[in-house]
């Protein structure tokens, strides 16, 4: 990513194109790159999966831990989502603590999984008040080429569709372990989908060059019922309330299609 | 302070549990310069949100390595007081604290006219003293106001409202009681003279139909808290304009 004039000609050539109703990889304004689902890569994790948008490459492990419930919820198992924006990703990532981008990345994946009520969290209870069990989805963002929320989401969701929960009985308040596994209990299919504004044209899944010049962008998730579960808008740029109306019809849409990469019913 | 969930959050009536209707706001008031130290200031009281904001700069940036070649880098923190929740919070700043003051961030800065200031910092606090509901909205109403007290050139106010559902109805500005017993919760924030929307999030379940119903009502709410920010701005700098005519003509007088 050099700031250099001849990128900043290119960026000039990729939304002008855009006001021509055209994208510089030949996609149409509301097409999403091609999407790669691959569940299970990691064993010692209960669930995994790796979505590849385009050259954006996504890598989501799940693990289960026991651990204490929130004391508004003491009936109900935890899910915290964490991402991490690795180096090796992007020149633009660097080492250290979470930034905020990573902070907001994770937390609109998690909007989307709590709010659809994904997990059926009462099924996760050991001991009321005191013990269940944690849900913990790590998003790994292993190539950055834009529109990470959307390879994030769909990562995760196709995780936890693939986490196996282990059988267990429960002895003197401890966990015992017993052999064999059922699936974890995924109950909705939240689709995050993104849309960016360039030059007053509303673009679906913007790569990388496209996020360098958007004004801004507006993700929404999608339950399976068609409603709307969360949203994130981003960027210096603003929408027009039209816009936004117009964004959350495109969403819908778009949300069926994604969803069926991951589920098969 | 556990209180019991009451049965309903709202009435046969249409009246909701502190006595509004379904698009009334919050009694709202907002206050000018209240920090002696500020570059410009304001004090939000909305419902039982307490929210100071304060604005330094356009100042050198520090660290350096911060300063952007084209324009001024708006720096913003959010952050809530330890005492400002039923639950004391820990001060240090939270994941949520972090993702809102970046939404809250961009949120602003479509207003800010960031190029007249290059390699400088415009740094934004937002001390939250009592939370109840709708924090970030508040938030952004006031500071928008403090940057306005701090003379930075801007294209309008960004002010602020949620909208949401509570009990299958849809309902303007939600309190913290409102929003935990909801469905869902939309907050926005708007530039009336630009028709832009600057920031807008959701949790919670809502249709497309709903949906579109909600931002119409926040935009609406985002109006209203236009005008309590412009007389706010008005009550503190048409005094100053008396204060100095009066001045001068006792200059005059001598």
């Amino acid at each position: 990513m050099t700031s250099t004039m001849a990128s900043k000609v290119r960026q000039r050539r990729v939304a002008q194109l855009i006001s021509g109703g055209k994208r510089l990889d030949g996609r149409e304004l509301t097409d999403y790159r091609e999407v790669k689902v691959e569940s299970g890569l990691i064993e010692r994790a209960e669930g995994s999966a790796r979505v590849r948008l385009g050259k954006t490459e996504v890598l989501v492990g799940v693990k289960i831990e026991t651990g204490a419930p929130f004391p508004d919820t003491p009936n109900e198992g935890v899910l915290t989502v964490n991402a991490e924006l690795v180096p090796l990703a992007s020149p633009s990532f660097e080492p250290g603590p979470p930034d905020e981008n990573s902070i907001e990345l994770a937390r609109v994946v998690d909007r989307g999984i709590r709010e659809s009520k994904a997990i059926a969290v009462e099924e996760l209870c050991i001991e009321p008040g005191k013990k269940v069990f944690i849900i913990f989805v790590d998003v790994y963002v292993l190539n950055h080429d834009g529109n990470l929320i959307d390879a994030s989401c769909l990562a995760a969701l196709a995780a936890l569709l693939n986490t196996k929960m282990f059988n267990y009985e429960i002895k003197d308040g401890e966990v015992k372990i017993k052999p064999g596994y059922k699936p974890l209990s995924i109950r909705n299919y939240p689709i995050a989908v993104t849309v960016a504004k360039i030059n007053d044209k509303l673009v679906v899944d913007p790569w990388l060059e496209e996020e360098q010049v958007m004004d801004a962008r507006l993700t929404m998730t999608i339950e399976k019922d068609g409603n709307i579960c969360a949203i994130q808008k981003g960027g210096y740029g603003y929408f027009t309330p039209d816009q936004v109306i117009e964004v959350s019809k495109i969403v819908r849409q778009k949300a069926e299609e994604q969803r069926k990469l991951v589920v098969k019913e | 302070m556990t209180q019991k969930k009451p049965e309903k959050l709202i009435d046969e009536n249409d009246v909701r549990i502190d006595g509004r209707k379904l698009k009334d706001l919050r009694p709202t008031k907002i206050e000018v310069g209240v920090l002696g130290n500020a570059d410009g200031s304001a004090y939000i009281e909305q419902g039982k949100n307490k929210i100071l904001a304060g604005v330094y700069g356009p100042k050198e940036a520090h660290p350096k390595h911060l300063a952007l070649p084209d324009r001024a880098a708006l720096r913003c923190r959010y952050h809530m007081a330890p005492f400002s929740v039923d639950e004391r919070k820990s001060p240090a700043p939270s994941r949520r604290e972090l993702e809102l003051s970046k939404v809250i961030r961009e949120a602003l800065e479509p207003s800010v006219f960031t190029e007249y200031y290059p390699r400088t910092s415009i740094d934004l606090f937002i001390e939250v003293l009592q939370a109840d509901g709708g924090t970030r909205c508040a938030g952004i109403s006031v500071a928008s106001v403090a940057l306005a007290d701090a003379g930075i050139p801007m294209r309008d106010l960004v002010c602020a409202c949620a909208a949401g559902k509570v009990e299958g109805r849809l309902v303007l500005d939600l309190s913290d009681y409102e929003d935990k017993g909801g469905d869902a919760d939309l907050p926005l924030a708007y530039m009336s003279t630009v028709n832009a929307v600057t920031l807008l999030q959701m949790d919670g379940i809502l249709s497309g139909e709903e949906f579109e119903q909600a931002v119409k009502m926040a935009v609406e709410g985002c109006k209203q808290i236009n005008q309590i920010q412009k007389e706010a701005l008005r009550a503190k700098y048409s005094v100053a304009k008396e204060a100095e005519t009066e001045k001068e003509a006792e200059a005059g007088e001598e």
